[in-house]
């Protein structure tokens, strides 16, 4: 099947080329229609990542959120018109103590193998997730990232003691919020307490106990767990305060991406027994677990459409430039491109 | 199949892979019938129509004496299950629609609404988006031509030795594929055309001109290209990139 894919060739440079791309018997054939900018996106079209990693994975197609609709299936197992979010993570082996996500052989869209800026996406069944109908395009499109979200608080619940009277979460971006609610709707009775550094994002979090300014924050408030949203350079200052603030015992789970290595407090982790985890991206079960909580929550769908910042039409390369710098002027929320090239 | 077609909504596609010098072993064969990567070209073209999930049933018109040879193909290269329906072409291009308008009417079912999209088989490159916008362009105008705005400057010479006109660039445009219309409506305008008028055709669309109706303008992709000399292919193999990063 011949297939048109938008590569980014260099930063800021996209390039179409077109591929003849096989299809197995049980391949699925997904047509894009909604496409969501994420931050690891954004560090290559701006050439953020290091020379060495953009010379060894660009040519590259980006996007790694997203959902499309089925036009052919070869496998029975879904319909042609059926609306299915992407997994762009594809294990290559089963690993009875390993997530599908941490193993070193798995392969990513927009990472390791090209992402969805396509004409057509080729997937196996089992790497497809069929959503609710109440779920709006745009708000679908981002699924992945409530999927990050939900794969982190389902590590948190085996990992972490039980008493979860106070959660905290340091990071008043999308992933802060979207773990935020994830948590308000998981842990009801929980205190819910958000940390961030700028007030106007923060009155947004309106499902919240309490939220904070990370400058104004009270050193002697007490968390038991802490979730780690911010990365970049907001990673080192965030860790430290949460370090402080959680009670012993506690866990801190950490999920935001920095280049840099991050020092941290030993000595308090060690007194406190704390215990660090990190969490990246998810895996299949985490999708239905998405998918699941969209049907029984569909109260989350209004906060999440809250997110939608943008939806800019992406049917050439000029428009789908004009989308990832849209999204780069943006002070919170999602990019969406509909897709129509 | 055609008990579950509706005809108000039924999507058509005619790929035209008409053309002499189909002889066994002649090295000049039409382009449709030439590899291109690891199958020929025609086959890309189906696939790419049979994939979008557009169309209801998808026609092949292929030369009278290719038929069997033009299925065999479609069995072996065509990786998405193709159910495509081989049906001999005409001596002309003109001829070869009015086969497929004719089929359609004879075995499928049709109505004032259904559309069928003409598409050269040549042109392996069409995309998901010209053939939805053709649709779209077909259903609210009743017909419509996919082009490129003309890059070249197009000279106007009525002898073929002297330049009579050089007309402003920026109205012209160059016709690809597809064309798109209402099956009754094409096979009623095709058919009210004279000897003189069909032999001034070069494409379906030019007809409804000739009649006063409305043809939309879809636009096109530079790399929707027709392979039409032989130094057409390897830039079209040239075209083809690396399945995986």
């Amino acid at each position: 099947m011949l297939n048109r894919i938008y590569r980014l060739a260099a930063p800021r440079v996209f390039e179409p080329v077109v591929v003849d791309q096989p299809l197995g018997p049980d391949s699925v054939v997904v047509r894009p229609t909604y496409l969501s900018i994420c931050n690891a996106d954004q560090r290559y079209y701006q050439g953020r990542r290091s020379s060495e990693v953009l010379a060894r994975k660009l040519p590259m197609a980006l996007i790694h959120e997203g959902v499309g609709t089925v036009v052919h299936d070869g496998s029975g197992a879904l319909a042609a018109g059926q609306r299915v979010v992407m997994v762009p993570n594809a294990p290559r082996e089963h690993d009875a103590c390993r997530a599908e996500n941490y193993l070193e052989t798995s392969c990513f869209s927009g990472s390791g193998s090209d992402g969805f800026m396509q004409e057509y996406v080729v997937l196996p069944p089992e790497r497809l997730v069929v959503l609710p109908d109440g779920v709006e395009d745009p708000v679908a499109a981002f699924t992945e990232l409530v999927s990050v979200a939900m794969h982190a608080i389902t590590r948190f619940d085996s990992l972490a003691h039980d008493d979860r009277s106070t959660l905290g979460i340091w990071g008043d971006g999308n992933l802060g919020f979207i773990v935020s609610l994830l948590l308000r709707l998981r842990y009801p009775d929980a205190a819910i307490v958000v940390f961030g550094r700028n007030r106007y994002k923060l009155a947004d979090f309106t499902f919240a106990d309490k939220t904070l300014l990370t400058c104004e924050a009270d050193r002697t408030l007490r968390v038991d767990h802490a979730f780690e949203c911010c990365g970049g350079d907001g990673s080192a200052s965030a860790i430290d305060q949460m370090i402080g603030a959680v009670r012993p015992e506690g866990t801190l789970s950490l999920l935001g991406v920095s280049e840099n290595p991050v020092p941290i407090d030993t000595r308090s982790v060690l007194e406190k027994g704390l215990r660090l985890f990190g969490s990246s991206r998810s895996g299949l079960e985490d999708f239905r677990a998405v998918a699941e909580l969209y049907r029984s929550h569909p109260e989350a769908l209004r906060y999440l459409g809250g997110l939608v910042g943008s939806v800019v039409v992406a049917d050439s390369i000029a428009s789908m430039n004009r989308a990832f710098e849209a999204d780069l002027r943006k002070p919170m929320g999602k990019t969406i491109m509909e897709w129509l090239a | 199949m055609a008990e579950e077609i509706e005809a108000a909504t039924a999507v058509y596609g005619a790929i035209l892979a008409g053309g002499a010098g189909t002889r066994m072993g002649n090295p000049d064969k039409p382009k449709q019938f030439l590899m291109l990567g690891g199958k020929p070209v025609l086959v890309h073209t189906v696939e790419k129509f049979a994939i979008s999930g557009l169309f209801d049933a998808i026609l092949v018109l292929c030369p009278p004496d290719w038929v069997d040879q033009t299925r065999d193909l479609l069995r072996r290269y065509c990786e998405c299950g193709s159910d495509a329906i081989v049906v001999p072409g005409g001596a002309k291009r003109n001829d070869t629609i009015m086969n497929a308008i004719g089929y359609i009417r004879d075995h499928l079912p049709v109505d004032e609404d259904s559309i069928l999209v003409t598409h050269d088989a040549v042109r392996p490159f069409v995309t998901h988006r010209i053939l939805q916008d053709n649709l779209r362009a077909a259903r609210q105008h009743g017909a419509c031509d996919t082009v490129m705005p003309a890059t070249d400057t197009i000279v106007e010479s009525q002898d073929g030795r002297m330049v009579d006109a050089i007309p402003a660039r920026s109205i012209l445009y160059q016709g690809q594929t597809p064309q798109t219309f209402r099956v009754l409506e094409l096979g009623e305008v095709l058919g009210s055309l004279d000897e003189g008028e069909l032999s001034s055709l070069t494409d379906a669309c030019k007809a409804y001109v000739l009649r006063g109706r409305p043809v939309a303008l879809v636009k096109g992709d530079s790399a929707n290209m027709k392979i039409t000399y032989p130094e057409d292919m390897r830039i079209a193999a040239s075209l083809l990139g690396e399945a995986h990063a």
